[in-house]
């Protein structure tokens, strides 16, 4: 079952159906809910982004989450056992490629006939891909993101493939190119279940009480919408700083630490979602991203510098090891240790009894984590022998033990580990915030200029502290 | 546990490699006596390589091993070469452009994702490359080497098939489709959906006068062709030069006494083509193709210059020849015994055997006499050498090995 967006109606839906479920709700900390009308049936909550795979993988007969996550599955994977079971009408919505209208290409001609590489930021990545594959783009990037993809164009995207309906899309300053997808929710289930298990009354429970609900399409009037700023491109950008500031829970921090510093960001930590805060620093403009998507946008060239965690930039430094980022200076802020962790049921006390553990099973060893390549990386160097990296988007800690054997996952006290029985076996590395940049030449000096002072205010507020 | 090997993907057995190097020797000496030469390009391609319109249809795009490497940071993806030509029109523009005319060939692996990992992932190619000639005499050169590379490999009641690019786009040029839409559809008939062309006919019910004997053509002559351009200059005059280009080779075939079935629907292949595509059956199965591709190295950023090529296809071979049948009488085996003190000895006569031509193994515990057309015992006192013949098991003495050559060549 899905949290966030689908989570109120899908509730309200399996409410109706009779499964009596106590806890299935926002913010709630149990994920594993269990059904009074149907006792036999177990449910466990994730990101909806999990929700496909975690089914196609045969660890859920049955799941409900947006088209949009199983479509992105299949666009990469078009044989995974995923069985599309009904469309249950809610959570309408849309997957458009947009642009800004200040890109110079925002119509599927003026983006085909734009020379060089077109870049295209996007949580589909899979989809995004597809789409530039079949209007036969001659040369693209497609940057996977962890989420803000509409704040990406113009300046950090040529395109972005972000889900919305079209007023949202005005409200982002954004236009549509082209639409990818209607986007609803949808019940599926993994294929083997539905062909050898009786999960029946389960489905009509659900079936029965999906109203045949009037596909509402909103008219794609793409009228030009009204931009509050004004962006700066190509040569009257290049002196300019880019400096990427990260959202969520380390906003806080970073914001005590730049007022420290001196400088002042407007609107930051922003209560009505703005990620383009004015700042007083002149020749910097500032953008409010992901910490995890900072290290390929800094690579890139799309952002000079950024503030985000260690263990995202070691993610991005195991994937790519020729990429040019580099941490310029540590923080201090956020610490947190990157652990191994199993749980306290399995016979395990460290990573070497884990190794004979999994010499001695047939199948493999089931490693979940955020960050996939620190993960992929231990299981290699600890020579786990036959493992799996199962991606999570969050809460990873409800995959053990189920769904996964080994996480690899960030705590701060391990409190929050020890209430779900879970238990350390090995601590990977110490993860603070860090400001990084590109080793690249920058392009002009005053630039180069402007980088420098801020990393010098930021040393000097940090050995403060 | 038991390792496995990878989905899709088949091991050759040493049975198998006999066959395989049969075949790659075959074509190989063929090429090299028609004066191509062999180049080998990376197994790795950067994936834009293959993504414009004009190179991989979107059916094979959805196909390829496409990922990012370990300096994929920019978001560059790399591929497992999905196709042998394009990396080869690569190759001319990055190191052979000055020359005018290139011949090249190559035996390469190309990899394509087969949903069901029941046929291989992993296919051969024997293909060959002619950069920088244009006439139909070209298109007939790669047709006979193509041909004359099978007929070396005894491979009988071969079919040649032949379509032509230039009049299948013409044609859809006429049905008045979007660019898009003629890009699609030119698509879904290289993708192999013979009825694309139906399909389009019967949305557009006023070209019905015209196309229908078009959609079905099967001829075996240029009268065939002649008679089509005949037919079709006033309603489609757009088709003659195509139609000319296709009579000229179709004549030429029959002038070298080549048979050949023409169908148009039929021009399966890659998105590059652009003049005739040739098809070879043997038992109604694919065993190789090839065709005129003059757009393709502009496209990807060469110069102006006209090309053609083709490929068969090692896997299916292998599957059709008869290794035994073609294959050298192999030389005569000798099992080599070595008494401890002799085993340098037993070096040097065995190097000396091989000189001569014959097979030298040393004795290593499990071989089976009866394999082998000789053994030789060394030992380290007089008879230095136990020269055994294992068809008659008759048994003779040497101390030399010129007496051993002599003795074997009996």
């Amino acid at each position: 079952m899905p949290k966030g967006r689908l989570l109120t109606e899908t509730s309200a839906l399996l409410q109706r159906a009779g499964w009596g479920l106590t806890g299935y709700r926002e913010r709630a900390h149990f994920y594993r809910i269990k059904s009074g009308g149907f006792p036999n049936l177990s449910a466990k909550v994730f990101h909806e982004r999990d929700i496909p795979i975690q089914v196609a993988i045969g660890n859920y007969d049955l799941g409900i989450c947006g088209s949009d996550w199983i479509e992105e599955l299949l666009a990469k994977y078009p044989s995974s056992a995923l069985l599309k079971v009904r469309n249950l009408g809610y959570g309408g919505n849309a997957l458009y490629i947009t642009a800004s209208p200040f890109g110079g290409a925002s119509t599927v001609e003026e983006v085909k006939a734009k020379p060089g590489i077109i870049r295209i930021a996007s949580e589909y990545p899979n989809l995004a891909e597809s789409f530039a594959l079949n209007l036969r783009l001659r040369q693209f990037s497609v940057f996977p993101l962890w989420g803000a993809a509409e704040v990406y164009p113009p300046e950090s995207a040529d395109l972005a493939l972000v889900s919305g309906t079209t007023e949202e899309l005005l409200h982002y300053g954004l236009v549509p190119v082209s639409k990818v997808l209607d986007v609803s929710a949808f019940l599926i289930a993994n294929r083997n279940s539905w062909e050898s298990k009786d999960m029946g009354e389960v489905v009509a429970s659900i079936c029965d009480k999906v109203m045949a609900q009037e596909q509402h399409s909103s008219p794609d009037t793409a009228t030009k919408p009204e931009i509050a700023g004004q962006y700066l491109c190509g040569e009257a950008a290049k002196d300019i700083v880019r400096f990427a500031l990260p959202d969520g829970h380390q906003q806080l921090p970073t914001f005590r630490l730049l007022t420290k510093a001196g400088i002042h960001i407007n609107d930051y930590p922003s209560a009505v979602g703005n990620r383009r805060p004015t700042t007083n620093l002149s020749g910097v403009t500032i953008k409010v991203i992901r910490p995890q998507d900072m290290p390929l946008q800094v690579a890139n060239g799309n952002f000079d510098l950024a503030i985000t965690g260690r263990d995202w930039l070691m993610e991005h430094l195991y994937q790519f090891p020729s990429s040019p980022v580099r941490e310029l200076l540590d923080l201090k802020l956020g610490r947190v240790k990157i652990v191994a962790v199993v749980s306290k049921d399995l016979s395990a006390a460290d990573v070497r009894s884990l190794r004979q553990l999994n010499a001695e099973r047939a199948v493999p060893l089931r490693v979940a984590s955020e960050y996939v390549n620190i993960a992929d990386k231990y299981a290699r160097d600890n020579h786990l022998g036959l493992y799996r990296v199962v991606p999570t988007w969050g809460a990873s800690e409800a995959f053990l033990p189920e769904d996964a054997d080994l996480l690899i996952e960030n705590t701060q006290t391990g409190r929050t580990l020890a209430r779900h029985n879970l238990r350390i076996i090995d601590t990977l590395f110490q993860s603070t915030a860090c400001l990084i940049g590109n080793t690249n030449r920058v392009s002009t000096s005053i630039k180069q200029e402007g980088i420098k002072s801020i990393i010098e205010i930021l040393r000097m507020a940090v050995e403060e502290i | 546990m038991r390792i496995q090997r990878c989905k899709g993907t088949r091991d050759l057995s040493p049975e198998e490699m006999a066959g395989f190097r049969l075949i790659e020797g075959a074509f190989r000496d063929c090429c090299l006596k028609w004066g191509y030469k062999e180049v080998r390009t990376p197994t790795l391609e950067y994936l834009h390589l293959f993504t414009s319109t004009g190179t991989l249809t979107p059916g094979m795009l959805g196909k390829v091993y496409s990922f990012l490497d370990w300096d994929g940071w920019s978001g560059e993806r790399v591929v497992l070469r999905p196709d042998g030509t394009i990396p080869v029109a690569r190759l001319y523009i990055d190191t052979m452009e000055k020359e005018e005319l290139a011949k090249l060939f190559y035996v390469a692996n190309v990899f394509i994702f087969e949903e069901t990992g029941k046929k291989t992932r992993e296919r051969w190619q024997c293909g060959a490359e002619l950069i920088g000639a244009g006439a139909p005499l070209a298109d007939v050169e790669l047709v006979m080497l193509a041909l004359e590379v099978l007929k070396r490999l005894r491979l009988e009641g071969i079919e040649l098939r032949l379509s032509h690019a230039g009049v299948i786009r013409a044609l859809l040029a006429k049905l008045e489709l979007t660019p898009e839409e003629q890009t699609r559809t030119f698509d879904l008939i290289l993708d192999g959906d013979v009825e694309a062309l139906a399909k389009v006919k019967l949305e557009r019910p006023e070209l019905g006068r015209t196309l229908p004997p078009l959609l079905d053509l099967k001829g075996k002559s240029s009268g065939f062709l002649k008679n089509l351009k005949a037919l079709f200059a006033q309603d489609l005059p757009e088709l003659e030069p195509s139609l000319d280009d296709f009579i000229n080779i179709a004549e030429l075939l029959e002038a070298v006494g080549c048979d050949y079935q023409i169908d148009i629907a039929s021009g399966r292949g890659f998105e590059y083509y652009t003049g005739v595509i040739f098809q070879l059956f043997k038992d109604e199965e694919k065993i190789g193709g090839g065709g005129r591709y003059d757009a393709l190295i502009p496209l990807i950023g060469g110069k102006d210059i006209s090309a053609s090529g083709f490929a068969l296809y090692l896997d299916r071979l292998m599957n059709l020849v008869k290794p035994k049948a073609l294959a050298k009488p192999p030389s005569q085996r000798i099992l080599i015994r070595a008494e401890p003190e002799a085993v340098k000895e037993g070096f040097s006569t065995a190097d000396y055997l091989r000189e001569a031509g014959y097979m030298a193994e040393f004795y290593l515990g499990a071989q089976q006499q009866a394999d082998f057309e000789w053994t030789l015992d060394i030992q380290s006192k007089a008879p230095r050498f136990i020269l055994t013949d294992q068809v008659d098991q008759r048994r003779f003495e040497a101390q030399t090995t010129n007496e051993i050559l002599a003795l074997l060549s009996r």
